[in-house]
């Protein structure tokens, strides 16, 4: 081992390595490269994106690639643009690559490969990661370094380690007889050597429905077996679960067209193959001793007790499709990646900031970073996992560059309409929803407050030293939310007067909708850990819901802007009118204090001016008086009153009244 | 007809109003023809809908029927849909698209409705009971009709005269419903004539009216009958208690302790007034308190109690005692009626806010946009501005336009009210310039080019910003308006500093001549004296240029003969030259080591006046001074006399700490608020007042019986120093609250999580929720309007007439 050591010492050292040159590797490496970090994205494979070489099978992607939202905000536009990566080069969007509402995967190894060039990201190709392993080191950023060996024994250092390998090994499944089972990546998807085979596809994701519907017109029949019932994106909210535009099948078997789908623990299966080359569906247990030699006509099948079983016919092929797990095996047990539970088995450990729970600087990213959010949100792909890595390149940006989280500053009375520009453009809120979420940090005495974009919401307890803000002063939490009964695999999502149009129910809101948290204080990690379920915050002080809308537009004033502008101003405790300059006057001359418009705005004499329709308008509504034609006539002796304090005492009838 | 009426008490009455609470689906019998006249029994009311049995299940008008079936069963009229078939042929089946609804008695038609009359619920019900009610409920539509009824009813009943704007609104139900029940007691009277209205005095004729005649007492018929208004929101319930006070005695004589004595009046949520007499002026006391009875008529119950009935429970120099339900009586000592009847009336007010009497009232109002600019700007959605003289840019176009031409950019958002209010003053000032600015007025719409907008460095709408070729953007920094932001571009058109060539050229600068068409935007300008040699000094100041680009004409001198000019104005270099070309001044303000903050100050100061006028826009930069304004208040320009006694004080160095202005109500007509605000009523003009907005905020106005002179003025300020004075009016310092509660949507989803059971939810809710979830268990989410319904539920029963309502017994009324 003596030579490990000088091997070392000599080795290449980055302070950033990224493992995969996939959509989230070359995010990452997009971030660092604009803050000029120093990084490099090893890739196995000649190019970027090698999973969509092969990935799906039937080269549809089912991300999708709206051109057209009749909306020019181009941060708007990302909302339905599930396969674009972030840039500041608009030629790197996805729609100047395919014209396609479900593109071609091809058209995305294309991409990626542009998106890496013209970005002069640095890829190492060809440059395969066999093990990866931990060397203490007390100068190290993280108190050690990253040791990765590649397959020709070259060794680099890093102090940070980003994985973004994705999920690339095939689900097995173990039971007597899966030898006769094909996988999804090798099966053919040449319809043509399907023709009249009775095929049986074990699962019931994206692929498995994907293969049917290639083979659906050729076969005599297809039955889907798996344990869950099927889960239908559209019922879900969930993006991974079965789309629509993969679910023939559902109507064939509906329609009674010989297609079916069947429920059962693939775990207690056997197949045997008949004297005729046929496979039948028996349960491990019926196997019992004979295991000796396992043939269809001497194993005891399921449709001898129950002669209607419904997997009595006999199949020509088995189709397994059951997904994909990350890949641990290159990884040292000292990194502690993996634990026993059944469903980390699947994606590696990690905590809701994407840092591995058991090596601090190694972070997952993209599609094995799914357990943060699996089948709830869009971490898993794309277009939402494009922003989760950004949220991990800030909080690294914070950790070792001292650069903190960035941040805008506005006056108090910008809030109301920070917060509606935001959930009216922001893409990450949209696609990380429930996820990510914007921070609105007050500062003393909640005159001015700091905008903070897509923050982890999991995290929140940890947010001071993971953006080197601070939030003294109490903050909001902006998300976007699904009603919470809403979705679920086998709900009816289409039910009578599923939507909400009263702003009084606002929290009864199904669709996609903003959700404001208030907090006086800032969560601790306990709160946050024992919060109640279905929540995916504390309780907070104070919530408000935005009702939903229909056209995802919050921006009317009565229905969106007027509620949310009565819940800040009763979390703040403050009046955060809009008024014009003369009312402004008005106030100046007759009170103390000023509404905190008047104060930003008119006594820093950017006072905003009345038109004369304006003015019309205001005097029809009530709410401006027309001083000019006021007459002597002064009948109302209600000022003292108007001016007495009490809750509702400035409230519009009284400053009404007041004159 | 009239007599069955008599079977109804008030307490059916209180359960057709419960059952308005709750919400039921009731199933619309669905009967052919033929059937449907065999069910029909005589005397029993029944509303039959006619249409055709191939036409949809569902419409509107089917769904209003369905709800008003519920309420009209508690009247005892049946409702039934007759499907109209090829094989029986029925008079009242008409064409397709003429269908209609029919109201029987027994089986005489009695009236026929179109659909569209009946076009709501509320229609519904009100369109049948008055076709029932033809003989209770007159409908009048002159003075004399109402005069006619009037006079017959005088000695024999009193009648109830209600106008509603139209016939099958709500309220016209409401007075319906009322009718239903008191319609044997009391004569109905019913218009929808604002004429008519308007002809027996009423004030605020927009809104819905219900008048009770006390006719029954009247017994000379030359007299009118006293007439009282109902002065609460037009729902059936408020109509029923409001009959119910009238129908209470006006005065009650009682001997007991009033904490014992109850009424009606106590029951229906309204507080008794006892009025305390004693047997020696018990005759006077008594005509006394049935006045205040007739003016608290339907507020409160007055009640008169001899003291010397008790034994000493009440204090000495009390007279009244006011008393509510569950609340501790409150002793007063009142001398005059007006203030007791005030305080009486309040009371009843305060009350009704609490319980939040009718919750759709409550939760409209927070609905009510209270935000000046926001509803304006709503309301004029509609107009057309004359955008097109205004560019629109596009992120494709903002770089080209902005480096190709000068131009001032607008940056806004067009849902944000502030920017659209301002964008009218932006297309305003491009009317203005139209054909004369070669200043290029464009705008880029935030909400669709945010990237633009951040990569200029906006982060908050509206902002403006100038691009000149070979200079760094300026922000605009002054009023959101046509006038401010018109002179900022004006005084643009040049470039700062002017560099001034000679000495002729100076002189001609400041004297106003070298750029006469900017002093129409600009009162003063100056002018920098630096020696060549100075650099540094001069950075500062073309520094301190950039903060006020737009606000004064800035020009620097800085050639080998400064010295001229630096003697003549006597300015040691380097200086600052304040000109003010209009009054002909010229004043000197030495720099040397002042900082770019000092100059900037000191170029802001110049710019205000000895003695200004005050206006909206300008404002702003006296209270900047923070000393108390001495402000005339004027109804046009001001006296030459008052004008000349300020200057000379302000010569005298008098009125150093204060800043003498003026105010001129034609000009700022908003003054008129102020002083409103100030003395209650606008006083007499011209009026001289110290505002002393930053320390105590006192008003303090000038004797109107003396005339403004030099003498009297400092004699005035010297008292006011000495604390001789007092303040007409202090300032609130109160803070700005939210106008207006939000939702709280905390507590209701409190209140539907299952594991937090709402304790105050009443027994008979429980009840539903049970049946509720026996009917289905696989409902784990709540239907939409549930938990809406379960606060109202808890709400109404707070009601006085909670415990009428679970009385558990369903009616059978017949006609």
């Amino acid at each position: 081992m003596g030579c490990r050591g000088s091997g070392l010492l000599a080795a290449p050292h980055r302070d950033y390595c990224v493992l995969g040159a996939g959509p989230a590797g070359l995010q990452m490496a997009a971030f660092l490269q604009r803050a000029g970090r120093d990084y490099a994205v090893f890739e196995r494979a000649s190019a970027p994106g090698s999973f969509f070489t092969r990935y799906p099978r039937h080269r549809k992607l089912i991300s999708i690639n709206k051109q057209y939202t009749g909306k020019a905000n181009a941060e708007f536009n990302l909302r339905h643009d599930w396969n674009s990566l972030l840039s500041h080069d608009p030629q790197l969007l996805f729609r100047h690559y395919s014209r396609a509402y479900f593109p071609d995967a091809g058209d995305m190894v294309r991409y990626l490969g542009d998106f890496a060039r013209r970005l002069g990201l640095h890829v190492l190709y060809n440059t395969t990661i066999t093990h990866v392993t931990l060397d203490k080191d007390p100068q190290a950023w993280n108190g050690h370094r990253f040791v990765l060996t590649d397959h020709k024994g070259q060794v680099y250092q890093c102090s940070v380690l980003l994985v973004a390998t994705g999920l690339s090994v095939p689900t097995l499944i173990d039971f007597p007889g899966s030898e006769h089972v094909e996988g999804y990546e090798s099966v053919s998807v040449d319809p043509e050597d399907f023709v009249g085979q009775s095929v049986l596809i074990l699962g019931r994701g994206n692929s498995a429905f994907e293969t049917a519907e290639n083979i659906m017109g050729v076969t005599n029949f297809i039955h889907m077996l798996s344990r869950s019932r099927v889960r239908l994106s559209w019922s879900t909210h969930y993006v991974g679960d079965v789309r629509a535009i993969n679910n023939g099948l559902l109507d064939t078997y509906q329609l009674k067209s010989l297609d079916g789908l069947l429920e059962a623990d693939l775990k207690d299966l056997a197949l045997v193959k008949d004297s005729k080359g046929k496979f039948h569906v028996t349960l491990k247990f019926f196997l019992g001793e004979t295991n000796a030699s396992w043939s269809a006509d001497s194993v005891r099948l399921p449709e001898d007790d129950s002669d209607n079983f419904a997997m009595r016919v006999g199949y020509d092929r088995v189709i397994r499709c059951l997904g994909w797990k990350f890949n641990f095996s290159i990884f040292d047990q000292s990194l502690r990646l993996s634990s026993e539970n059944e469903f980390n088995k699947k994606y590696p450990l990690i905590k809701a900031s994407y840092e591995s729970k058991g090596s601090r600087g190694l972070f997952v990213l993209g599609t094995a970073s799914h357990s943060v959010d699996y089948r709830k949100s869009a971490g898993g792909f794309i277009h939402g996992f494009r922003y989760t890595v950004r949220a991990v390149h800030r909080l690294l940006e914070h950790r070792h560059h001292g650069v903190t989280w960035p941040t805008t500053e506005h006056p108090i009375t910008q809030l109301t309409s920070s917060i509606i520009r935001r959930v009216n453009e922001a893409s990450g809120l949209y696609q990380m929803f429930s996820v990510l979420a914007d921070i609105i940090l007050l500062k003393e005495n909640a005159t001015t407050f700091e905008h903070l974009e897509e923050f982890p919401m999991q995290m929140l307890a940890q947010l001071e030293p993971l953006t080197g803000r601070t939030a003294q002063h109490g903050l909001f939490v902006i998300s976007m939310e699904y009603g919470k009964n809403f979705s679920g695999p086998g709900k009816d999502v289409f039910f009578y007067e599923r939507s909400v149009g009263h702003t009084e129910d606002a929290w009864l809101s199904n669709f996609l909708h903003p959700v404001i948290y208030y907090y006086k204080q800032l969560p601790t990690e306990q709160e946050v850990r024992f919060r109640s379920p279905h929540w995916p915050l504390p309780r907070p002080t104070a919530i408000h819901h935005i009702v939903e809308d229909f056209l995802t537009d919050w921006t009317a004033p009565v229905g969106h802007i007027l509620p949310l502008r009565r819940f800040l101003e009763n979390c703040l405790d403050t009046d955060l009118r809009n008024f014009y300059a003369e009312s402004c006057f008005r106030f100046a001359l007759t009170r103390q204090k000023l509404p905190p418009f008047c104060q930003q705005g008119y006594l820093q004499m950017q006072g905003l001016a009345i038109t004369e329709s304006l003015q019309q308008h205001g005097v029809e509504s009530k709410l401006l008086q027309n001083y000019a034609a006021a007459t002597e006539n002064s009948s109302q002796r209600t000022s003292d009153r108007a001016l007495a304090p009490g809750p509702r005492a400035q409230s519009l009838d009284s400053d009404k009244e007041e004159l | 007809m009239a007599s069955s009426f008599s079977v109804f008490s008030i307490e059916v009455f209180l359960v057709i109003l419960s059952c308005v609470s709750k919400s039921s689906e009731d199933s619309l019998p669905e009967l052919s023809p033929q059937k449907y006249f065999s069910t029909l029994q005589p005397g029993k009311a029944s509303l039959a809908y006619f249409c055709q049995a191939d036409s949809p299940g569902t419409s509107i008008f089917l769904e209003e029927l369905k709800e008003a079936i519920r309420p009209l069963q508690d009247y005892g009229i049946s409702v039934a849909k007759v499907n109209c078939i090829k094989e029986e042929i029925s008079r009242y089946c008409g064409k397709d698209d003429l269908m209609k609804a029919y109201l029987f008695r027994g089986n005489v038609l009695l009236r026929e409705f179109p659909t569209d009359t009946l076009f709501d619920v509320n229609a519904i019900v009100a369109h049948v009971l008055f076709a029932l009610l033809f003989n209770e409920v007159k409908y009048i539509t002159t003075l004399e009709d109402l005069q006619n009824i009037e006079n017959s009813m005088k000695g024999r009943a009193n009648m109830i005269f209600s106008y509603v704007r139209a016939i099958g609104t709500p309220e016209h139900r409401a007075v319906m419903e009322a009718a239903f029940v008191y319609g044997t007691t009391y004569q109905f009277a019913l218009t929808t004539e604002i004429a008519l209205l308007e002809s027996i005095g009423s004030e605020n004729i927009e809104r819905e009216h219900l008048y009770f005649f006390h006719c029954e007492i009247v017994l000379d018929l030359s007299q009118d009958c006293r007439r009282t208004l109902m002065e609460q929101p037009f729902t059936t319930l408020n109509i029923h208690v409001f009959v119910r006070t009238m129908k209470a005695p006006l005065l009650t004589e009682v001997a007991e302790d009033p904490q014992h004595v109850t009424t009606d009046h106590l029951q229906l949520g309204l507080p008794l007034l006892f009025i305390v007499s004693q047997q020696a002026t018990y005759d006077a006391d008594r005509r006394t308190a049935e006045w205040i009875a007739w003016r608290l008529l339907g507020k409160a119950g007055v009640l008169l109690i001899l003291r010397d009935s008790l034994e000493g429970n009440i204090p000495q120099r009390i007279n009244v005692i006011l008393k509510r339900a569950e609340q501790e009586m409150e002793y007063l000592v009142l001398d005059d009626i007006d203030s007791l009847i005030f305080h009486v009336e309040n009371n009843v007010k305060s009350e009704q806010m609490e319980e939040g009497e009718d919750e759709e009232m409550e939760s409209q109002d927070l609905d009510t946009q209270d935000d000046e600019v926001a509803e304006t700007v709503y309301r004029d959605r509609k107009k057309q501005l004359p955008l097109e003289l205004t560019v629109e840019l596009t992120e494709e176009t903002f770089d080209a336009t902005v480096m190709n031409s000068d131009s001032i950019v607008l940056f806004y958002a067009d849902w944000h009210a502030v920017s659209m209010a301002f964008l009218q003053s932006y297309v305003n000032v491009a009317v203005k310039l139209k054909g004369t600015s070669t200043m290029l007025l464009t705008r880029i719409n935030c909400a669709d080019w945010s990237n633009v907008c951040s990569k200029q460095n906006v982060t908050a709408f509206p902002a403006v910003k100038m691009y000149k070729e070979g200079e760094n953007p300026v922000s605009y920094a002054g009023m959101l308006g046509t006038e401010d932001l018109l002179k900022f571009i004006q005084l643009n058109r040049i470039s700062y500093p002017v560099n001034i060539a000679s000495i002729q050229e100076a002189e001609k600068y400041l004297s106003g001549k070298l750029y006469e068409d900017l002093f129409t935007y600009a009162s003063v300008s100056v002018l920098g004296l630096f020696s060549p040699a100075m650099t540094t000094a001069k950075e500062k100041f073309l520094e301190a240029r950039n903060y006020l680009k737009g606000h004064v004409i800035i020009g620097i001198y800085s050639e080998a003969d400064v010295w001229i000019l630096s003697s003549k104005y006597a300015a040691p270099l380097p200086a600052l030259l304040l000109a003010r070309p209009k009054e002909g001044k010229i004043e000197c303000i030495p720099l040397a080591g002042t900082h770019v903050h000092g100059i900037v100050q000191i170029m802001a100061r110049a710019v205000l006046e000895i003695f200004p006028e005050i206006t909206v826009e300008n404002l702003p930069a006296y209270l900047r001074l923070q000393k108390p304004l001495l402000i005339l208040f004027s109804n046009g320009s001001i006296s030459h006399q008052y004008r000349k006694a300020i200057l000379t004080l302000v010569k005298q160095k008098q009125l150093d700490s204060l800043t003498p202005c003026w105010l001129n109500l034609k000009n700022t007509p908003v003054g008129r608020g102020v002083l409103k605000s100030y003395f209650g009523s606008l006083p007499p003009l011209p009026q001289l007042l110290l505002v002393n907005v930053y320390s105590g905020g006192q008003v303090f106005a000038f004797p109107s019986d003396q005339s403004i002179t030099e003498y009297n003025l400092v004699s005035w300020l010297k008292n006011l120093e000495a604390g001789l004075e007092n303040p007409i009016k202090n300032l609130s310092a109160q803070e700005w609250k939210p106008p207006l509660p939000a939702y709280d949507f905390l507590s209701m989803m409190d209140a539907a999580e299952p594991q937090h059971p709402t304790k105050k939810v009443p027994t008979c809710v429980k009840e539903t929720d049970k049946q509720e979830s026996e009917k289905g268990e696989q409902e784990p989410e709540p239907t939409r309007k549930e938990p809406v319904q379960t606060l109202r539920i808890k709400h109404w029963n707070r009601n006085y007439w909670s415990k009428e309502a679970e009385k558990p017994f369903r009616h059978e009324k017949e006609l």
